[in-house]
């Protein structure tokens, strides 16, 4: 109710920044905005001094031109303007009421008054309002001390109160609602900012939240009892500018003063997701999103914010070893090295190793350095890849960047899910669906990717028929501006993966622009790129294929490799943080760290660099595990050059040069393997994630977290109670 | 025991709370189906006509008020109808329903009787009007009788303050009330019947009662009060 006419407002006077529109209303926005012929600036002064801003421009964002922050509950960068706190009330000369600057676009000569005596009278009147209705549980909430009330009424609001009513009809008072196991409410603190319902509607696409009822009945919630379900939803945690909405796994646990803060990179997708972990008495407590316009905006999938408790169940705690009754049993790390040495020794040069999901990049570059010093080239990665494909790093890329899939305006997904793979490339082809008009085909089972897409089929030879320009969307795709076509990364470990990743190349080779490159694979391993990077093969069946004596698994939880296709004499050694697969089928167990333990790189899907840095210190006996493969070269006897972290980083930068240029994005030539044959076998493409409920539990980690648990439970039980409801209304 | 009768109470009050106090399904008896009539889905055709596809939206409330004509009130599955048939958002089409105090989200009363208590019907006597009727039909405010004949609501001005004090029941007006033409008005639709729409002492429409006050006399000619002209050759007025 609230969303649409100021939005179509903003947009016909084509506010330059953020605006969002919805679907149906950007049609008459776009119209409004065509003749866009670099407009000239306007003067407009704040608090007497001049600035030049754009038409267009509201008074708020003309005042933090200047840095002057002006106070706003319901006002958000990202999200619609609604324009219903007016908190943010300014005083402008010869206008006889307060403007919201929110909303108001600036006119000529403005002179805006941001600390005015009118202005800060309507903010307290604004702010005794919004009080009166708000419960003083400020100390037992678990938004208190990072709560945008408490720090706006300490610094806008009154001094004193004239709410004497408490013992006469008292506060309004609002049932709580249960949205799920991840957002707990207490909806009597609900200042009715609305924006977690313009969140749900135009980031994730979900239009599960709005109000209800008016005046002082408005409420905030679901129009029937319905949990928010959506890979996004702990985004509304950060968004409520009060303790409505709050972190349910992290309530009562900490204050924000206690706790220690420290940047990292989520690797629980291949997106590479800038976040903050907090920790506090060496327990990570809470992962919060931290800004990078270029990866994950603000914002943060569930799985990477919630997944943090199972850093703490089913940890490798200290080596292991197994016994000739078949029983894992904890050794020293002395013992287990020299076992793992012994077999090494025994091997000859028959050693293979397994990259998994969370390896990371230090960890990767050890471990093939020290087989190849034992005479194996044989290092794989656990999830598979085409062939061959690894040569040229563009093969293996989402070439055209996550934030450039913004500007795209058609693309066509081959066997891939972004919503649930890469939630947060999602959310920018939703932002590209919503604002550029763009047009999207799949490949694949039917999805719901919560936007309108044309589902083609789910036959491999669509790809073809595509790809030859015969098909309807081939002429969408060569009439675009900045086509792009996405393969998703476990389509090419089919048969005939490569005849499919070989056919589109030749294809994007046509549909190629200056300066964008329209081939893109999406990864789904954080460690994906990064192994390919240093000259890892694509698929663990390439380790087992060569029957080695000993196989190293660097994190390969995925179960890809089981005991039956290894030889019977194979020793397999484990190097990872978490008892999963992969150390359930080991001889010898390395414990590892996890990757808020460690200064670790990784290489998201674009061939982002970006390290985590270790906020809490591995448990127990754990170690980082380029420093078991460190310390077991030495038992060896072939120890490898390096002996800190910067000695290994020089080593990787001989390597592969780019991948220490943290943060920075180099740009891959043309994809394309040489030789690739081309027939594709047809059949269906199938996806793995189709739901919500597959999305949670993908990795070592995800699989250890209780919370996860209770998204799938929670998933399930929706599902049965909507399948009840409908055989009641049959 | 104690722990298990808390444990039974607990649960008990939370049962209440939610069948209370929130929008449950089961409360809002969403199970009814819903589907346009034949006369009403050409109404809505032609409606949907006057608007582009994109801009369908427009006709959320019109429909709503097609579905709660159709129904007598506005289940969510009827909410959830007018949502597909103007392709939005369901809880964007709830939201508007929930909003406007015209559309009933309960099932109501035959007749729905709003009483004007806003200032010039109050300064002509609507509170007594409202507690008349209080009284006659022994509900409160949002109160519907158990024969579903009546709903008491207390509403806002309705823009007939000439007429004041007015209440009205569906979509006629009764104006101009004092009790005994409200008993009148309330025995009638007792007996299902629904007395003519108006005002109940005499007048027409907002004429002044007995006859007008002003503006009675001829309306002067044309040049009535006209500044009086020089004559051009004389230059001198007459």
């Amino acid at each position: 109710m609230i969303r649409a006419p100021l939005v179509k407002a903003l947009g016909a006077l084509g506010s330059p920044t953020h605006q969002m529109a919805s679907r149906a209303v950007r049609t008459s926005a776009m119209v409004a905005q065509t003749p866009a012929k670099a407009p000239e600036k306007i003067e407009v002064f704040v608090d007497d001094i001049p600035v030049q801003v754009a038409p267009g421009t509201t008074v708020l964002q003309a005042a933090a031109q200047i840095g002057v922050e002006i106070p706003r509950f319901c006002y958000h960068e990202r999200l619609a303007v609604a324009g219903n706190c007016r908190m943010c009330l300014v005083e402008v000369e010869k206008s006889p009421k307060p403007v919201a600057a929110c909303a108001m676009p600036v006119m000529k000569g403005w002179r805006i008054k941001t600390n005015s005596d009118l202005t800060r009278k309507a903010r307290e009147g604004v702010m005794e309002f919004l009080l009166m209705n708000h419960p003083l549980d400020c100390p037992i909430c678990d938004q208190g001390g990072e709560c945008d009330l408490q720090d706006q009424a300490m610094a806008f609001g009154s001094d004193r109160s004239r709410f004497t009513d408490i013992n006469y009809t008292g506060k309004r008072a609002v049932e709580d609602k249960d949205i799920g196991p991840l957002v707990k409410t207490i909806m009597t603190r609900c200042i009715h900012c609305t924006r977690c319902v313009r969140f749900a509607s135009e980031i994730a696409g979900v239009d599960d939240l709005g109000t209800t009822g008016r005046g002082n009945d408005m409420q905030i919630g679901t129009y029937v009892e319905k949990l928010f379900l959506t890979e996004l939803s702990g985004n509304v945690i950060d968004l409520c500018p009060v303790g409505a909405l709050t972190n349910k796994p992290y309530s009562f646990v900490a204050r924000p003063w206690e706790i220690r803060k420290v940047s990292s990179i989520d690797v629980l997708d291949a997106v590479g997701s800038n976040i903050v972990v907090s920790t506090r008495t060496n327990e990570v407590l809470r992962i919060l999103p931290r800004e990078n316009e270029d990866v994950n905006e603000e914002w943060l999938a569930d799985k990477a914010r919630f997944a943090c408790d199972g850093l703490k169940r089913q940890r490798l705690v200290a080596p292991m070893v197994r016994m000739p009754n078949g029983e894992l049993q904890a050794v020293e790390w002395e013992g287990a090295l020299i076992a793992v040495a012994k077999a090494v020794k025994a091997a000859g040069g028959q050693i293979a190793g397994i990259s998994g999901q969370l390896a990371d990049l230090e960890a990767q570059l050890a471990l093939k350095d020290l087989l190849n010093r034992l005479g194996s080239e044989v290092v794989t990665t656990e999830q598979g890849f085409i062939q061959g494909g690894t040569d040229s790093r563009a093969n293996y890329l989402l070439n055209s960047t996550i934030a450039g899939l913004e500007e795209a305006d058609a693309v066509l997904l081959v066997g891939t899910n972004p919503r649930y793979e890469a939630p947060l490339v999602n959310t920018r082809l939703r932002k590209a669906y919503v604002h550029n008009e763009l047009q999207i085909a799949s490949i694949g089972p039917k999805i719901d990717l919560s936007y309108d897409h044309e589902n083609l089929g789910a036959d491999a030879a669509l790809v073809k028929d595509v790809c030859s320009g015969g098909h309807a969307f081939s002429k969408v795709l060569e009439g675009a501006k900045k086509p792009a076509i996405i393969i998703g990364a476990d389509l090419l470990e089919r048969a005939d993966g490569a005849a499919i990743h070989a056919t589109v190349a030749e294809y994007c080779k046509k549909l190629k622009k200056p300066n964008w490159n329209p081939f893109n694979v999406l990864q789904t391993n954080a460690a994906q790129v990064g192994a390919f990077d240093v000259g890892y093969k694509a698929g663990a069946q390439t380790a087992v294929k060569a029957q080695p004596k000993v196989l190293f698994l660097l994190n390969a939880d995925a179960g890809k490799v089981t005991r039956e296709q290894l030889p019977k004499d194979c020793f397999v050694v484990y190097i990872g943080s978490h008892g999963d697969n992969g150390a359930s089928i080991a001889d010898a167990v390395l414990p590892g760290a996890a990757y808020t333990e460690k200064q670790a790189i990784y290489v998201n899907t674009e061939g982002r660099p970006q390290q985590t840095l270790p906020g809490v210190s591995p448990p127990g006996m754990a170690r980082e595990d380029w420093k078991i493969l460190r310390a077991l070269s030495e038992v060896v006897g072939k120890p490898l050059p390096y002996d800190n972290l910067d000695e290994l980083r020089n080593r990787l930068e001989d390597v592969a040069p780019h991948l220490t240029r943290l943060g920075q994005l180099e740009a891959a030539g043309e994809a394309g393997a040489a030789g690739a044959s081309k027939s594709i076998g047809g059949g269906a493409i199938d996806i793995k994630l189709k739901e919500l409920r597959d999305y949670f539990m993908t990795d070592a980690i995800s699989r250890a977290s209780p919370t996860m648990a209770k998204c799938i439970s929670a998933v399930n039980k929706q599902q049965r109670e909507n399948e009840a409801k409908q055989s009641v209304a049959i | 025991m104690q722990r298990l009768l808390r444990g039974v109470r607990s649960i008990h009050l939370a049962h209440l709370l939610r069948t209370g106090v929130h929008l449950d399904a089961c409360e809002m008896r969403d199970k009814l189906k819903f589907e346009f009539s034949e006369d009403n889905r050409r109404r809505v055709t032609a409606l949907l006509a006057w608007y582009p596809e994109p801009e369908w939206k427009g006709a959320l409330l019109p429909l709503l008020d097609i579905a709660q004509r159709q129904q007598g009130w506005l289940s969510i599955s009827a909410v959830h109808v007018v949502a597909e048939t103007i392709k939005i958002d369901p809880m964007e089409a709830f939201e508007a329903a929930q909003f406007y105090t015209m559309f009933f989200m309960k099932p109501r009363g035959k007749y729905v009787v709003s009483v004007c208590t806003s200032t010039p019907c109050k300064l002509r006597g609507g509170d007594e009007i409202f507690e008349a009727c209080k009284k006659t039909l022994n509900l409160e405010h949002g109160q519907t009788t158990p024969d579903m004949q009546f709903t008491l609501k207390e509403d806002y001005c309705m823009g007939a303050c000439v007429n004041a004090p007015v209440l009205a029941i569906n979509d006629d007006m009764y104006e101009d009330l004092d009790e005994k033409s409200l008993g009148d008005i309330l025995a009638d639709l007792r007996c299902d019947k629904l007395p003519p729409a108006g005002p109940r002492n005499g007048r027409f429409a907002s004429e002044p009662k007995g006859g007008p006050t002003t503006l009675k006399s001829h309306p002067p000619p044309p040049g009535f009060m006209m500044q009086e002209l020089p004559d051009p050759k004389t230059n001198k007025c007459q």
